[in-house]
């Protein structure tokens, strides 16, 4: 089958890993992800002034072109983007005075209510695929690896856009149990990373970073699956700073959830993009014999 | 030679008023608004170039009775309509950031750096409306939001730095610079280098043009012109592969 897909900025450059795993999986599993021949910046985050409709243009306009390439569907991978995608879906569909002023606004473009399903790639792999499919697939189970999924904010909240039940989330324990993982759960997988605040509050921005990584910490976590390219700068890239900073916080490498899924489906290394990780996160595969050794 | 107003006028089928900064003139009808502001008695000192469309010193704004949309042209290209509202825009100010050729590396974080008011973009699309050329601005500053230098530069293209786009921008963009960097780094930095460029500019080094040039520096004007006048043209409709037969008079 062939699926609408809407990259996002962040995953054509320092997020390149997400992407490529992301769809050298796909592939793997049959899917050819279109990209939209036209695309711009999803606007990152969902302007929640009332009276502040320019910055829901950025996500409209994309939906529009999503629409115009004949797509009835759209996914994404980036939470950041797909929050911002579906909830502009959202306020499109539901708002009508808004729907009319944004469609004037654009008068270039074609009209646009909502007609466009956003979704987020796991949701994806659960309809499309299924998690038992999914697991028959797999070729190189991370058996006893320790892996928790991170949902963060965007997955979840608010709960018009969560991809299932935001109190009780289970999406990310089944997708590793398929891929043969040990899912485990942890307080603060739910809890904020502190997002965008690691750019002007850092200090406030790393204690929240080191309360993810401590409930991960007691609970044995070994690895990290993540969706998002800011979770992952600030659980990930910035671990070290926050293990400086706070005590009984491990060294837990940190991966896009596509990375474990490509790693299973037994993708060659230049699929995973490695590279763009912390070191020790190709490291614990290559402990784990999951991927060739150097 | 410049035609005189008299011959304009024996030319011309009817005269229409138009209103340059608000002030009402009847033009010739047949004109393009750069003619028509001289014919008015206007003096272009700058904000008029190569007046053949390409170089971009001439943009102009318009309105026209019973349209509230902004029209953009290239004075020098767009003919006068009746009862329009001009004014030129012969500059628009955008600062242009300085680098080190030597040290910028080819990549969206320099452009970024550089320029960190990109991502002030919301893609409201203004600038590509008042394009005069119709380039599609708002999706090459996506491209370079997302670093592809490559389709920055493609999707640049026919930009002629009119900065019109810079008049428009409610996120303060100047797009026009943003688009040369992009199109500098990648055109020096990562596309392909032309073998054939290299070795011309080797030939030219070595002396290959000196003789040549050396008997027309002892020309006097009656030989040069002669020489010029029989020189091979290029066809107007030639193909991209169409050659000189002899290089006499180059």
């Amino acid at each position: 089958m062939t699926i609408g897909y809407y990259p996002g900025c962040t995953l054509k450059s320092k997020a390149k890993n997400l992407e490529d795993s992301a769809l050298a999986s796909l592939k793997a599993l049959g899917v050819e992800a279109v990209e939209l021949p036209r695309w711009n910046c999803c606007g990152a985050v969902f302007s929640l002034s009332d009276d502040d409709l320019i910055h829901h243009v950025a996500p409209v306009r994309d939906l529009i072109r999503a629409k115009d390439a004949g797509h009835e569907r759209l996914i994404t991978l980036c939470s950041m983007c797909y929050n911002t995608l579906a909830r502009a879906n959202l306020l499109m569909q539901q708002d009508e005075e808004k729907r009319k002023t944004l469609n004037l606004f654009m008068e270039e473009e074609s009209d646009y209510a909502g007609e466009v399903q956003v979704q987020h790639y796991l949701d994806f792999l659960r309809t499309e695929v299924g998690w038992d499919r999914l697991a028959s697939r797999v070729v190189k189970p991370l058996t006893g690896l320790r892996v928790a999924g991170y949902y963060g904010c965007t997955l979840l909240r608010p709960r018009e856009v969560a991809i299932e039940a935001p109190d009780t989330p289970t999406m990310f324990n089944d997708f590793l149990r398929a891929l043969g993982a040990e899912a485990v759960d942890f307080d603060e997988s739910t809890a904020c990373c502190s997002s965008y605040q690691i750019l002007g509050s850092e200090s406030a921005a790393l204690e929240a970073s080191a309360r993810v990584l401590r409930g991960a910490s007691v609970s044995k976590v070994e690895a990290l699956a993540t969706s998002c390219p800011v979770c992952e700068y600030n659980l990930g890239r910035r671990q070290l700073d926050v293990r400086t900073r706070f005590n009984e916080v491990n060294e837990i490498p940190t991966f896009y959830f596509t990375q474990l899924l490509a790693v299973a489906l037994g993708l060659p290394l230049s699929d995973l993009g490695l590279k763009l990780n912390e070191k020790s996160s190709e490291a614990l595969l290559r402990s784990r014999n999951l991927i060739a050794a150097a | 030679m410049s035609t005189t107003a008299t011959e304009v006028e024996s030319l011309t089928s009817q005269k229409v008023p138009i209103f340059i900064m608000g002030k009402k003139y009847v033009v010739p009808d047949s004109l393009t608004i750069m003619k028509a502001m001289e014919y008015a008695g206007f003096q272009f000192v700058r904000g008029a170039g190569c007046r053949g469309g390409i170089c971009g010193a001439c943009g102009t704004v318009y309105r026209k009775p019973g349209d509230y949309r902004i029209h953009v042209g290239l004075a020098c290209q767009t003919l006068v309509e009746p009862e329009m509202y001009l004014t030129q825009i012969p500059f628009y100010p955008a600062n242009r950031a300085r680098f080190v050729w030597a040290e910028a590396e080819p990549t969206g974080e320099t452009v970024g750096q550089l320029y960190p008011e990109l991502f002030r973009c919301v893609a409201c699309n203004a600038c590509t409306k008042v394009c005069p050329m119709d380039v599609e601005v708002m999706d090459y500053i996506a491209a370079l939001k997302r670093g592809d230098l490559a389709a920055a530069t493609e999707i640049s293209f026919n930009c002629i730095q009119c900065g019109l786009c810079a008049s428009r921008c409610m996120g303060e963009l100047p797009q026009y610079h943003i688009a040369q960097l992009a199109r500098r780094l990648h055109g020096g930095k990562l596309a392909p280098k032309t073998p054939h460029l290299e070795q011309m500019v080797k030939q030219i080094a070595d002396g290959y043009y000196q003789e040549k040039l050396q008997e027309l520096m002892k020309m006097d004007v009656e030989q040069l012109k002669k020489v010029y006048q029989a020189r091979e043209m290029e066809p107007h409709q030639a193909d991209e592969h169409w050659e000189p037969k002899s290089n006499e008079g180059l």
